[in-house]
């Protein structure tokens, strides 16, 4: 047995309360093997690696339990001992790729340094050493890469070096945090199987935190369920997730988008925050919100784009053919058919945001025209037909946080369309429908007085959505809506979104790197990369049957779910 | 590199030029020079003929070139008060006041930059928590108060150090300096040590919030996660990545201590720029007071000059350029 964790507590003692963020947790990990731990935000699991290495954020402290390295009880060892054993017996590799390197060393400062602190090497032997651990990691040229710069590698390769500096002390066991979060899903799959490769021939001991079931299913061996700081099941990944027997772990299975066909709803996730929120409905057909749909789009399209194209300045000179221009959108035309769901899917940097930016005009355009309802949206900002036209289309955005102004209440927040575009007749009609509108996301009417800063995320993200809702749309732009959200919260999220869609009639224009999210969202699909149009086909038709190769290359990435068993998943309603 | 220090020279000219306006401007804004020459008894053909000589009637444009012309060689012409030529006034003043803000800046430097990072890492220690209030005063007390309260306690109550001038000076070709004495030492002390106190806090309080940030980081937890030791972490790690805005406060103030020694130069009657300055515009002496602008101007120019190329010796994503 590598490591062996028995009966460990945290606690974060604050002056007012205790709280504790692991309860009575036990794992154990064996050399050569992979522990998953798995579970959402809050749920104790990244506690539980800071715990391991004695990293815990003050005033975080290991409150019962033992640590046993290698038989050894490593908990409350001296600073100094404790140093011994990170690096060179315990290595760890965090989330965030682009901040865990040191900016303004190269990657051979820190290698070298790491390398002689551990193995006392001298600089000529560290440097040999430096270079064998950056091959082994899958960087060519790598005497060459040592007087590089953090900045001068792309995501995939930093996430590479820094798991060579976790590397760099020969430890047994590696902690990774997160390691593939902030990746693209390409860059995901090739560290996934570096970090397999790595722990079967090494023989290395690997626990790999994640609150991404499909990370796991692809690379760990067992796995232990986080739930409130308590692990509420473990065991072999098939059978974790194949048939899982604590409610949670089988409410947050049911959570996980699939891939492999499209279900109407998400099954309601009971076991979260709040669950399901219990929402007062309102008769949209007679209310506010229903009311004057004036927009009839011609031959049913609502949204037309025609040859777009938008380049930024990468770097700017006074002479124009000096200029370094990246085409972020390149020629893309589609249209939107009243009342679909209409997905953008691309990985990072494909320029699917940028195309929601042009429509909602926050970008203008190079070249090409928009249409929405029929009405030119390319056309005086100020005129009152476009003015309309922007009415009826609302954008939802990626971050709940920065998306919310948190000097404003909510209930004004949500009032802000309103009174720009005078929709009511006075104030005490914009107070009801403001009640209203929070009711109807599952806030209830009471958030009104509150500030974004006391929600969560997911509730955040309910907020923007009533935002939008407030100037009565007619097509929604969602922006990556749920990629900053738990798996549950998404669930619940997307759930609501259909709702909305159903209830009041709304396009959608749904912009996802996540294949299975789109997968259960949209209608038609385009595909994007590199700033153009690779494939826009039906759900059913690109899912099973993708023409393009990029697509095939895309779907073959995805994590591979056959381990969740279908009976796991609420079946379809109607 | 050389790129941006050519365009960097090329702002720096123009600076140099709008100010060069603003002290030509002053011969003609600030009372009329004739006026300040002559005595009360000169006659009107006198002034008409001093007029002519220095060529006052000429149109304003030949006389900006030709101030423009003599500035460039460092003729700034002879002071009203003292009738000497300013330029040598200003060099004999300038040694006094450089080894005043050298002396003041290694204070500042060396003492706030490691007080800021104590204080950034040992965030509550009593220590910490002792000097950021003593900081506090540092902020709060006029300069010439601080400089009173030390020439009370150390010169008129103890009696160890002088209470003004600059003893103890040695002619090095030129350079008056009075750091190779004792005696230099003593008197330089008490005005250095007020100088720098207001600096002193700005830049503790500065590493001190940079520290605190730079700890936060991933990189820094990384560097923990990987057993380096506790000083290879806040040195190499934390302080390095703090430079470029303490970089750039530390240029800012340099600046601001060579130009503006003003009230600590009084208080201790410190023979430098300073004193020199103050005492010409008792005097409305222009064209020390003109030649004064230029010259607190080009020490700006060439400490912000050299605060970029530090920015690029620092920072690789600067000096590479971000991919």
């Amino acid at each position: 047995m590598l490591l062996d964790i028995k009966g460990l507590d945290v606690a974060f003692l604050t002056r007012r309360e205790t709280v504790k963020a692991a309860r009575n947790v036990s794992l154990q990990v064996e050399a050569g093997e992979v522990l998953g731990l798995v579970g959402e935000s809050g749920a104790g699991k990244s506690t539980i690696g800071n715990a391991i290495m004695d990293l815990l954020e003050k005033p975080g402290e290991v409150t019962a339990g033992e640590i046993l390295f290698k038989g050894k009880n490593i908990r409350g060892l001296s600073e100094d001992e404790m140093r011994r054993i990170r690096g060179d017996e315990i290595g760890m590799i965090f989330q965030d790729p682009q901040t865990s390197l040191n900016p303004l060393l190269t990657i051979g400062q820190q290698l070298v340094e790491t390398i002689q602190k551990s193995l006392g090497l001298r600089d000529k032997a560290a440097a040999d050493r430096a270079v064998e651990l950056l091959e082994g990691v899958g960087i060519t040229e790598a005497r060459a890469r040592l007087q590089a710069y953090p900045h001068q590698f792309s995501g995939g390769m930093r996430q590479r070096v820094v798991i060579a500096l976790a590397l760099a002390g020969d430890p047994d066991l590696i902690i990774a945090d997160e390691p593939t979060t902030a990746l693209d899903v390409s860059i995901q799959a090739q560290i996934l199987d570096l970090i397999k490769g790595l722990c079967r021939s090494r023989n290395l001991g690997v626990i790999i935190v994640t609150h991404d079931i499909g990370v796991i299913a692809n690379i760990a061996d067992r796995v232990a369920v986080m739930y409130r700081g308590e692990v509420v099941e473990t065991g072999p990944v098939a059978q974790v997730l194949g048939a899982p027997t604590h409610a949670y772990t089988k409410s947050l299975i049911a959570a996980v988008p699939r891939a492999d066909k499209r279900l109407k709803r998400f099954a309601a996730i009971d076991y979260i925050e709040g669950g399901d929120a219990p929402r007062r409905r309102i008769d949209v057909q007679n209310h506010w919100l229903g009311a004057a749909q004036d927009f009839r789009p011609p031959k049913g399209i609502a949204v037309d784009v025609k040859n777009i194209s938008l380049s930024f300045v990468l770097q700017k000179a006074i002479l124009k053919r000096n200029r370094k221009m990246l085409k972020a959108v390149n020629d893309v035309s589609f249209q939107i058919r009243e009342g679909e769901t209409f997905g953008l899917v691309g990985e990072s940097g494909s320029g699917k945001s940028t195309i929601a930016r042009c429509i909602a005009r926050l970008y203008n355009v190079d070249q090409g025209s928009i249409q929405a309802m029929g009405r030119d949206l390319l056309a005086d900002p100020r005129a009152p037909e476009t003015r309309k036209a922007r009415r009826a289309l609302q954008m939802v955005f990626q971050d709940p946080y920065s998306s919310l102004n948190g000097r404003m209440r909510v209930g004004e927040i949500v009032a802000e369309p309103i009174r720009f575009f005078k929709l009511t007749a006075d104030e005490a009609e914009t107070q009801r429908i403001i009640g209203d509108l929070l009711d109807h996301v599952g806030l209830g009417a009471s958030a009104a007085k509150r500030y974004p800063h006391e929600f969560s995320g997911g509730q955040r993200q309910r907020i923007s959505i009533a935002r939008a809702l407030a100037s009565r749309p007619r097509i929604l732009i969602c922006d990556e809506p749920t990629s900053a959200l738990d798996v549950s919260i998404q669930a619940q999220i997307l759930n609501l979104l259909k709702d909305l869609q159903d209830e009041l009639g709304l396009t959608m224009l749904f912009i996802s790197h996540d294949l299975p999210v789109i997968r259960q969202m949209c209608d038609r699909i385009a595909v994007m990369k590199d700033g153009a149009i690779c494939e826009i086909g039906e759900n059913e038709q690109l899912f099973t049957a993708p023409q393009h190769p990029y697509t095939r290359h895309l779907l073959d990435l995805m994590p591979r779910m056959d381990l969740l068993e279908p009976s796991a998943v609420m079946p379809a309603e109607g | 590199m050389f790129a941006l220090i050519v365009r960097r020279l090329l702002q720096s000219i123009l600076v140099m030029a709008s100010v060069s306006v603003i002290s030509f401007s002053l011969f003609n804004f600030v009372g009329d020079p004739v006026n300040n020459m002559v005595g009360q008894d000169a006659t009107r053909e006198d002034r008409v003929r001093i007029r002519q000589e220095l060529g006052l009637d000429d149109p304003i444009i030949v006389q900006y070139g030709r101030f423009l012309g003599n500035a460039i060689q460092g003729d700034f012409g002879l002071s009203y008060r003292i009738k000497r030529p300013v330029d040598q006034l200003i060099a004999e003043r300038l040694p006094a006041t450089l080894e005043l803000v050298f002396v003041s800046a290694l204070i500042a430097l060396g003492f706030g930059i490691t007080a800021g990072v104590y204080t950034g890492i040992q965030r509550n220690s009593w220590a910490s928590r002792l000097v950021l209030s003593g900081s506090l005063i540092g902020v709060s007390l006029p300069t010439f108060i601080i400089g009173i309260g030390l020439i009370y306690l150390f010169a008129v109550h103890l009696r160890w150090l002088p209470s003004s001038g600059r003893g103890g000076v040695i002619d090095l070709g030129g350079w008056k300096t009075s750091l190779l004495t004792i005696d230099g030492w003593r008197s330089i002390i008490l005005p250095a040590i007020t100088l720098s106190l207001f600096q002193m806090t700005i830049i503790l309080r500065l590493v001190r919030a940079e520290m605190l940030e730079v700890m936060q980081a991933d990189f820094i937890k990384f560097a923990r996660a990987r057993g380096l030791s506790e000083r290879a972490i806040n040195f190499s790690h934390a302080l390095k990545n703090t430079l470029v805005p303490v970089v750039t406060i530390i240029g800012i103030n340099i600046g601001g201590l060579i130009a503006f020694s003003v009230i600590t130069e009084t208080v201790f009657q410190w023979p430098g720029t300073g004193l020199m300055f103050i005492q010409s515009v008792d005097f409305v002496d222009v064209p020390i007071m003109s030649a004064y602008l230029c010259f607190v101007a080009l020490v700006f120019v060439v400490v912000n000059l050299v605060v970029d190329i530090l920015y690029f010796v620092i920072d690789p994503r600067i000096r590479l350029g971000a991919k």
